[in-house]
């Protein structure tokens, strides 16, 4: 329920600043319903666009077992899509307004989905980057102050780290395999490593949407600490399997025990934002194209239930 | 163009995580029928062995209270604290009581 007197606006605060977990039926400003509906959606789009890039490479898996696990784990990505689907609704906002959104470019979905997977070990590198970059995020986002989004978050983040893990054990295999896997692997971090620091964000100095999000504990942590968090984490497992950092600049800061990077190029990230990636218009255009195929489907679910009554 | 955007009826999901404890709503499914929403939530919620049992129910067929109603619905309670143990007096010395 949406009202915004000057009363309602502050006991809405009160409640905020308590810790308390704001649910669908409390009276809160529209301006949190629609930031909520703006970044909860868009972390649904995310996760179903990216069944794309992993899905290029389910009938090339080199093995059985790498082919069961990478379908397991496309499997989560629509289910993680479907809590966050699931707890968006609770807001007001059908599943249909959603999905034209997205199918219209009125929502968007991370920038990261719009990069191509080019060889087996961008599987790797998606697993270990792309989800450990979005485990750093969504560990945060376990505290949200809103209670579908929150208890949603707690459910995929138990789910992601199997993700994480088997990414990180198909880069370490080709880490350890011949000469041409070990360049595919450096390769794929080559191009996976700066997209991936890409995906928490502009920097805080030049974060438009924060304000708001941190007044009412939607965002509990900003992108630059969470980014700095996925560095210390990643760089040395990187490291650890020979893997080369694609950043000259990059180093220990042995003061503060963190490491710090080069320039991030934000010119690339917005041009891939404003739909110049290399896949932009393939991945809306594969959902439009599916969901439309599937239409029959519906129709025909619904004629069964209708003659069943 | 409507069918197209049907997006079929919602459905809450309980799951029970082990016999003997209480089932908990998890979230919810799209579904045209009861079938399809069983399956659906089985798919969707216990992908690892998450649940022994599940709920689905209509989401129309459940009323909430109205939070702007907890004052009068709760606060009663709050008055009446000689329904709480901790309210009576024991003597000294009293054990297993």
């Amino acid at each position: 329920m949406s009202l915004t007197s000057n009363a309602t606006l502050e006991t809405f605060q009160e409640r905020i600043d308590q810790g308390e977990y704001i649910e669908p039926k409390d009276v809160f400003p529209d301006e949190y319903r629609k930031h909520l509906i703006r970044q909860m959606s868009q972390h649904a789009h995310s996760e179903v666009i990216g069944m794309q890039p992993e899905g290029n490479w389910i009938t090339r898996a080199p093995s059985l077992r790498a082919k069961q696990i990478l379908l397991a784990k496309i499997q989560d990505e629509g289910g993680h899509g479907l809590y966050l689907y699931s707890a968006a609704e609770t807001l007001g906002i059908s599943r249909s307004e959603m999905i034209n959104q997205l199918q219209t470019g009125k929502a968007k979905y991370s920038s990261i989905f719009n990069y191509p997977t080019l060889n087996w070990a961008d599987i790797g590198a998606i697993g270990w980057l792309v989800d450990g970059a979005a485990i750093v995020n969504q560990v945060s986002l376990q505290r949200t102050s809103y209670g579908p989004y929150s208890r949603a978050m707690v459910r995929i983040c138990k789910e992601e780290s199997f993700h994480q893990r088997q990414g990180y054990e198909i880069m370490t295999k080709m880490m350890r395999g011949t000469n041409e896997q070990q360049k595919m692997a450096q390769d794929a971090m080559n191009r996976w490593w700066w997209p991936s620091l890409m995906m928490f964000g502009p920097h805080d100095s030049n974060s438009p949407n924060s304000g708001n999000a941190f007044k009412w504990k939607i965002k509990r942590e900003s992108n630059d600490v969470l980014r700095q968090k996925f560095i210390d984490k990643t760089i040395p497992q990187a490291l650890l399997i020979g893997l080369t950092i694609p950043d000259k600049d990059y180093k220990l800061n042995e003061k503060t025990g963190h490491y710090e990077i080069g320039k991030i190029n934000w010119e690339e990230f917005n041009n891939v934002i404003n739909g110049n990636g290399p896949c932009n218009k393939q991945r809306i255009n594969h959902h439009i194209k599916y969901h439309n195929e599937g239409a029959w489907v519906r129709e025909a679910a619904l004629a069964y239930s209708k003659k069943q009554k | 163009m409507s069918t197209n955007n049907n997006q079929l009826e919602v459905w809450e999901v309980f799951i029970q995580s082990k016999s003997g404890l209480p089932h908990i709503h998890v979230g919810s499914v799209h579904a045209s029928d009861i079938k399809m929403a069983m399956q659906n939530a089985r798919d969707i919620y216990t992908r690892r062995g998450e649940g022994t049992s599940i709920w689905v129910v209509p989401t129309l067929s459940i009323s909430a209270s109205n939070p702007l109603d907890n004052e009068m619905l709760f606060d009663p309670s709050n008055d009446k604290i000689y329904r709480m143990p901790t309210f009576y007096v024991m003597p000294e010395g009293a054990q297993n009581i």
